[in-house]
């Protein structure tokens, strides 16, 4: 590791001062990422800004019922929110999903939106990796890479997002605000945030250098059922294979159904095909299986991580049928049962509460 | 001396202000054991991988190894050595863990000690778990099941596989509801008693 210099920014304007001050400055949050990155010398920061400080700590419902998480808030505080458990249950079970209670006592949102990539290559300076020094190559599409991308990754690239917060983000169509450098605050989508590789793997997100997320925004969920299921090696304390966010909302048209798929692609994977098949149908198994196969059609596995493809559509179809039939955490406002396939038919007046708009 | 890539620190360690020059580089971890001899935290993997490094920063639970000491201010640190009482009494899970021998060769102790008290703290405000059936509820504290003990520690390997008993151990202590604060007299007798 090489010597930095550290400084703690008492303010989001300061932050951005102190960041045009410098060449080759990082930011740090809970520095649970920064500090491992450091250690392995994939990170080789001169100065280190401290944002802990300046970033907004506040779960907020507003008057509109969305909901405003400040990016400086711990995963841990957001999943035990009873707010958050209650409205946005499918991100409280995501948050609960990663890494250990230590590790989300540290770890903030916005730190756990741009952690990098666990790509192991990438993680081991004596490899040449793309991502870290881009023209080196990419030895994961030869070697290993059973963790990695299985669809949007490219011939240079396959790192995948491995968070799992921005998947249950993601399925709730969740915003991502930024400060930018002038000073200007926008938001995006955060299934926006995260760039397909292309040739520039070496950028994960559309962020420019300096730029801060300051929070992030959630719409009022209205009422349904969700959940969220994560595969891996063990139980607990590691890192997904594949994990999908799921959530059904009864509507006077049939049962809606958001997904969003984890660790099988560099960012959170939306899977707008697969819902736009599933909109206004009665949803049986065929019909999920076929939307499901539909999402997947562009997917381009390798040899050693083509079971991902299979088992994201198992575990997408296992979740949504679950939720059809009762399982699965509920909204506490959540009046009725979401009609699974068989009553759907001859039960229309479930409550008339849409998703907001589905991103693709 | 500090210097633009060295910070002098005054830290609150188990109860004791402990002034430092830190070289900014320097984690938590390394600060205890190497600076300031508080050897009872433990480096297992250096990564965030296996919870041997965990202390309490203001009582939650964190990894001493992901943590650079000169992101610190004012957090009170507390170790495996603060856990103790003035004259050295074991805590009520320190005397929980020798009683239900919670343990083989030890390394894995203070970390899996530090992470119990923190993960009781959580479960006292009600947090959930992944296991937890119903996110929407809190929790009993008083009433966790070996699932849950066995989940809320996940972050704390054990190379000797003790977790049957350490799920024992900081079970035991539920019904006693005293985590963090030094037995009485009798307690720790009783603790020694059964070894
Ligand atoms: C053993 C282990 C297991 C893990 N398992 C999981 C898991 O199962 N699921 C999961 O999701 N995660 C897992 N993690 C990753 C962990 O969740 C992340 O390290 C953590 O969320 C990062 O948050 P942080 O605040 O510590 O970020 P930091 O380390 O402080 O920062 C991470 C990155 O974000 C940048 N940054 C931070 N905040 C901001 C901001 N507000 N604006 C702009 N840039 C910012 C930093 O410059 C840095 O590049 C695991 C980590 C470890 C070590
Ligand atoms: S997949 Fe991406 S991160 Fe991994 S070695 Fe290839 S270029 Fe590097
Ligand atoms: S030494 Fe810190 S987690 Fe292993
Ligand atoms: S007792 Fe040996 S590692 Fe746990």
């Amino acid at each position: 590791m090489k010597p930095f210099t550290y400084v703690r920014a008492r303010t989001l304007p300061h932050a951005v001062d102190l960041f045009a001050d410098r060449d080759d400055a990082h930011f740090v949050a809970g520095g649970t990422n920064v500090t491992d990155l450091l250690k392995l010398g994939v990170l080789a920061a001169s100065h280190l800004i401290d944002v802990t400080d300046a970033l907004p700590r506040e779960i907020e419902t507003l008057p509109d019922g969305t909901t405003r998480i400040g990016a400086g808030v711990s995963n841990a505080v957001l999943a035990g929110h009873r707010a958050i458990r209650g409205r946005y249950p499918a991100l409280a079970a995501a948050l609960l999903a990663g890494a250990s209670g230590q590790i989300r006592n540290a770890a903030t949102v916005g730190g756990n939106l741009l952690q990098r990539t666990r790509c192991t290559y990438f993680q081991d300076v004596t490899r040449p990796c793309n991502k870290r020094e881009p023209g080196t190559g990419c030895p994961a599409l030869a070697g290993a890479h059973r963790d990695l991308s299985v669809i949007g990754g490219s011939g240079t690239c396959i790192a995948t997002h491995p968070g799992d917060m921005a998947v249950a983000l993601a399925m709730y169509d969740a915003e991502v605000e930024v400060l930018h450098t002038d000073g200007r605050t926008t938001r995006l989508p955060v299934g926006e945030l995260h760039r397909l590789p292309g040739d520039r793997p070496d950028r994960d997100t559309v962020l420019a250098p300096g730029e801060i997320v300051t929070a992030v925004h959630l719409p009022d969920p209205g009422p349904h059922r969700s959940a969220y299921r994560k595969v891996r090696d063990r139980q607990s304390y590691a890192f997904a294979l594949v994990s999908v966010a799921a959530a059904v909302t009864a509507g006077p048209d049939g049962s809606t159904v958001r997904l969003a798929f984890g660790s099988v692609a560099p960012r959170p994977w939306r899977a707008g095909t697969a819902e736009e098949r599933l909109r206004g149908h009665a949803l049986t198994d065929e019909l999920v299986r076929a939307a499901l196969d539909a999402e997947f059609a562009a997917a381009t596995p390798l040899p050693g991580n083509a079971f991902k493809v299979e088992m994201a559509k198992a575990v997408g179809l296992a979740t949504v049928r679950d939720l059809l039939a009762g399982r699965g955490e509920n909204t506490p406002d959540q009046a009725h049962d979401v009609p699974g396939p068989a009553e759907h038919r001859h039960t229309p007046s479930a409550p008339a509460e849409g998703p907001e708009g589905a991103a693709g | 001396m500090p210097s633009e890539t060295t910070t002098h620190l005054r830290l609150a360690i188990n109860g004791q202000l402990r002034e430092v020059d830190v070289d900014n580089r320097t984690t938590l971890l390394d600060l205890l054991r190497e600076q300031l001899a508080l050897t009872g935290t433990k480096k297992g993997c250096d990564h965030g991988q296996c919870g041997a490094c965990t202390v309490l920063l203001d009582g939650e639970r964190a990894l001493s190894c992901l943590r650079l000491a000169v992101t610190l201010t004012d957090e009170e640190v507390t170790t495996i050595e603060g856990l103790c009482g003035p004259q050295g009494q074991l805590s009520a899970l320190q005397v929980s863990f020798v009683a239900h021998d919670a343990l083989q060769c030890g390394y894995c102790t203070p970390g899996q000690v530090c992470s119990a008290v923190g993960a009781l703290r959580e479960a006292g405000r009600g947090w959930p778990s992944r296991v937890t059936p119903g996110l929407a509820h809190d929790v009993d504290p008083d009433t966790l099941s070996r699932v849950e003990i066995a989940e809320r520690l996940s972050g704390n390997l054990c190379r000797c596989g003790a977790y049957p008993r350490i799920v024992d151990a900081v079970r035991a202590v539920l019904r006693t509801g005293d985590t963090a604060t030094p037995p009485t007299q009798a307690e720790t007798e009783t603790g020694e008693q059964s070894r």
